[in-house]
């Protein structure tokens, strides 16, 4: 018994200890925040596969500048809600990596400061610089450009196909089923199937000089009603082209299985096709119509905190060293996806996966930032998964379009 | 363990002591010790004071004085209980009830205060900060203006901006002096000096960020021509401001419009017309959140079929798992089966499995194209497991009951074996069959001890988030629903849904459902835990 009381005191103020060292650890976390912004320390984001990429990018500048730049390698996940959760605190970071879809929901948080990049705003892609501003403010440095394109089993199917039916044709020629595959789900997949969508002239919104313009839902015009039509001949009770049961994992093996010839996905997983032995070629995504088919362009960048107290040294950082070719081809080849910046962007190109995709991403428009934007993502898929299982097309196409305008108007 | 504190407390409390016998059983409790004790003893403490001192020191650093008298004023309790020679409970239920405070009761207090605030999108920070934030985004670039690289320059602490036009002019200004022409020293194309100031190297720049953030040099004499600032220190740029806020009034004007935006009170500056500029602040709203949470059309009707299909699910759930798992501990009870340690061992597995693992390897199986349910199991069959509204409930029924099964066999086969043989013996002797004796023996004293566990069990299923959120998340998805819930949505992935999909985040509501859920929980738990006592009684 004397040992147990002993055994439990020692528990016990170990415990203690333990509880006060948690407390002091964060009050030392805060402390070392704190240090960073007073002494000219920048405290960046980054997605944790980036890391390495910027690394000797942070290095070099603190040699140029003796501005230390402190890297914090994060779960792409995370970053977005922790940033805005942190920065009014105060202890947030001077910059975060982000997507410019993030835009809307950081700037209504009041979480950003918005970028001046000057005159060389001309130098980066035009989906870039669009894709990087929001209510006519540019918010964000863009370093890379992303978007879909149609990975075609070049020896299944040597030629690239000039139209949809031309690809599913060409497959079944080559003695598959199903030739074409793409990530859906019992939720749908909007992103996935947009540019067939645009193909048919139906946008999600109309533009005005300031972007998207949330009052101009273009969801439901005539267009769109067609490409419901269609997606529905395509679905289950039609050529079966589309299936809610392939997710992105289904879709994968059946293009690294040989089963299916064209594979329409982004860059990430290029990677997964070029090591399954797949001798890949990119191509435009075939069109439904005689009309291209512009996918959705995601459009990585920087973003500066409102909080920071070092927007002199994050706007030098990331106007005047960030957006340099050499840095942001150094961030191309951790990513390996198109730089935004238009010099760095052409020789990237070099590599014709590179140009495969870059080709598809000059049609491409950029994803809405905006956060009306949120109302549609909630019944775009649902409509589109029910679509393609058999829902009558017209009456669900306007269903949809009528709730995402009751949700955008609820706001 | 707990057998000694038991002993502890039983040796120590009922006959009361007197001063003398107190004191010699201290003497006795410190001799007994020993100096090895003692300085064990010391030295913990003092590690913990050393810690919490730092810790002061560093908090007091920040200005974070409230946190700081609570790290003090904590390790000096601990001090004063550890060295006094009586508190003997209170050594036993420090460590305990700190824990308690920190992981329980400020978690419960904090999701508290959040749910009578309006915290989420558009009102995630201070008034100063949305203030700025919206002062900032108001500035607008004139068009085809020039790009001016500028010096920073400065004048007894005054700092002004040397600033280089196109045609090759140097001019300097301050925040109070619009810009005005000077001969400058030029390096290049660029104005690097001029008489009078002193230019500032880009580590000063960097020194003083907050001043130059705040350098607006007005372009003339004319506030509607702008005013120049410089983002980096090196290239400035003319802007005009969209916004203009009265601190006064409280009032944001839009100079293009016209248009007045006041504090009303709702946490963002609102127009006469109900138009809001965000972002907004964070205010606390009363019960508006807990109002919303019942009231809010667009929720109301899937909270109705939500809560009852929570009710359902846990109450299937737990009886499901309760007479399978008891029907197997008594098969497995039986002394005639052979082998049933292996039996045992089988049964135990979907329990050592991480549940949300095997949730996840379950949504799997049970795709409808691909799934190896209908496909190899069924031989091609597609039934809709997970994408049929009715299949998907039976289907998370069905896999929670594979989930949570093992715990009940556990459980009933521990409490099985505690109930004596000769109950069953002297029934059977007085002519019972075997139904009989389990019904009217068995059942209800193996009732008493599970019972409670049962009562868990329906809180745990009731918030059971891995399984819903893993299997089916939620869905098929109710197209007729105004948000986006399911049809297997339980009232803790609705909350989930509200709070953190999508692009507006609402944790105010959130929290306030999280309370509604942990009320109605705790009221159910307590009226059946009243219910076990008077079951206990008739034992």
């Amino acid at each position: 018994m004397r040992v147990n009381k002993k055994s439990l005191l020692a528990a016990g103020a170990v415990a203690v200890i333990a509880t006060l060292g948690l407390a002091s650890c964060s009050a030392g976390d805060s402390g070392s925040d704190g240090e960073a912004s007073s002494s000219g320390t920048l405290t960046v984001w980054v997605d944790a596969e980036r890391v390495d990429a910027l690394k000797g990018a942070a290095e070099a500048y603190t040699e140029k500048t003796g501005v230390e730049v402190e890297l914090v390698g994060k779960d792409n996940a995370d970053i977005k809600d922790d940033f805005i959760q942190q920065v009014p605190t105060g202890k947030g970071p001077d910059i975060t990596m982000g997507a410019h879809d993030w835009l809307g929901e950081l700037s209504t948080n009041g979480v950003v400061a918005p970028i001046e990049l000057g005159d060389s705003a001309g130098d980066y892609l035009p989906v870039a610089i669009d894709a990087s501003t929001y209510e006519g403010t540019t918010y964000m440095l863009p370093y890379a450009v992303e978007n879909i394109a149609v990975l075609r089993n070049a020896d299944l199917v040597p030629e690239a196909a000039t139209s949809f039916d031309d690809m599913i044709a060409k497959g079944q020629a080559a003695g598959l089923a199903h030739p074409f595959v793409v990530e859906q789900g019992a939720e749908g997949n909007p992103y996935h199937l947009y540019p067939f969508q645009t193909a048919f002239g139906a946008p999600v919104f109309g533009t005005n000089d300031q972007g998207y313009d949330s009052t101009d839902l273009q969801l439901g015009n005539a267009g769109g009603e067609q490409f419901a039509a269609w997606l529905s001949a395509q679905g289950k009770n039609g050529t079966g082209n589309f299936n809610t049961d392939i997710d992105g994992d289904i879709a994968k093996q059946a293009f690294l299985d040989g089963t299916a010839a064209f594979w329409l996905t982004g860059p990430w997983n290029v990677g997964a096709a070029i090591d399954g032995g797949i001798n890949v070629a990119i191509d435009t995504v075939p069109s439904p119509t005689g009309e291209a088919a512009a996918p959705f362009a995601g459009v990585k960048g920087f973003f500066i905190s409102s909080e920071s107290k070092n927007k002199v040294a994050a706007n030098d950082f990331l106007v005047n060293y960030l957006g340099t070719e050499d840095v942001q081809l150094e961030l191309f080849k951790a990513g390996n996806i198109l730089p935004a910046l238009s010099a760095a962007a052409e020789t990237a190109s070099s590599d014709p996966i590179i140009e495969g995709f870059a080709a598809v991403g000059a049609e491409a428009v950029p994803m809405p930032a905006i956060p009306a934007m949120g109302s549609v993502w909630q019944y775009w898929g649902i409509a589109e998964a029910d679509i393609i299982n058999g829902a009558d097309p017209t009456a669900t196409w306007q269903k949809l379009t009528s709730d995402v305008q009751a949700a955008i108007d609820a706001k | 363990m707990s057998t000694t504190i038991d002993d502890d407390v039983t040796t120590e409390t009922p006959p009361k002591p007197t001063k003398r016998q107190r004191q010699a059983a201290n003497i006795a409790d410190a001799a007994s010790g020993g100096i090895k004790m003692l300085l064990f003893k010391l030295v913990l403490l003092g590690i913990l004071d050393a810690v919490a001192v730092y810790a002061v020191l560093v908090l007091a650093g920040f200005g974070q004085w409230l946190i700081a008298i609570v790290v003090a004023a904590v390790a000096a309790l601990v001090n004063w209980i550890y060295f006094s020679r009586r508190k003997l409970p209170a050594k036993y239920l420090t460590p305990g009830i700190i824990f308690l405070v920190l992981f329980q009761v400020f978690v419960l207090v904090y999701t508290g205060y959040i749910a009578f605030t309006n915290y989420g999108t558009g009102h995630n920070g201070s008034k100063e900060q949305a203030v700025s934030s919206l002062m900032a985004s108001s500035l607008q670039r004139v068009e085809d203006s020039p790009t001016y690289p500028v010096t920073v320059v400065d004048q007894l602490g005054t700092l002004g901006l040397l600033v280089t036009d196109p045609d090759g002019d140097a001019y300097v200004g301050t925040n109070d002096q619009p810009l005005e022409p000077v001969d400058a020293e030029f390096d290049g194309d660029k104005a690097v000096a001029v008489d009078g100031w002193t230019s500032l190297q880009f580590a000063d720049v960097l020194a003083r960020t907050d001043e130059i953030t705040e350098l607006a040099v007005p372009f003339s004499d004319d506030p509607n021509d702008g005013a120049v600032r410089t983002p980096d220190g090196s290239s400035a740029y003319l802007y005009t401001s969209t916004l203009e806020y009265d601190e006064a009034a409280g009032t944001m004007t839009d100079v293009t419009t016209g248009t007045v935006y006041s504090d009303i009170g709702t946490g963002a500056f609102t127009s006469a017309d109900g138009d809001e500029l965000l972002p907004g602040w964070q205010i606390t709203v009363g019960f508006d959140n807990f109002v919303r949470a019942v009231t809010d059309p667009r929720l109301a009707q899937p909270l109705v079929y939500v809560t009852l299909w929570t009710f359902a699910f846990a109450l299937i759930s737990v009886a499901s798992t309760f007479f399978l798992g008891l029907f197997l501990a008594i098969v497995f009870n039986d002394m005639r089966m052979r082998g049933r340690k292996y039996y045992r061992v089988l049964m135990i597995l979907p329990y050592a499995i991480p549940s949300f693992l095997s949730a996840l390897i379950w949504a799997g199986m049970m795709n409808e194209s691909f799934g190896f349910i209908n496909q190899v199991l069924l031989g091609g069959a597609s039934v809709p497991w997970l994408t049929d509204p009715w299949m998907a409930k039976l289907s998370v029924l069905l896999v929670n009951l594979w989930l949570g099964f093992p715990y009940m066999f556990l459980v009933c086969m521990g409490a099985l074996q505690s109930i004596p043989d000769e109950l069953q013996e002297a029934a059977t002797v007085d002519g019972a069959r075997p139904w009989a004796v389990f019904r009217l023996i068995k059942l209800p004293l193996l009732l008493v001890t599970v019972a409670p566990l049962l009562i868990a069990s329906f809180a745990f299923n009731f918030n059971n988030f891995n399984t819903i959120y893993m299997l089916t998340d939620g869905g098929p998805r109710d197209s007729n629903a105004p948000i986006p819930v399911g049809f297997t949505d339980i009232l803790i992935t609705m909350v989930y849904k509200v709070a953190f999909t999508g692009q507006s985040r609402d944790y105010g509501l959130a929290s306030a459902y999280s309370i509604i859920i942990f009320i109605i929980v705790a009221v159910i738990s307590i009226i059946a835990f009243r219910r076990t006592k008077s079951l206990e009684e008739l034992n």
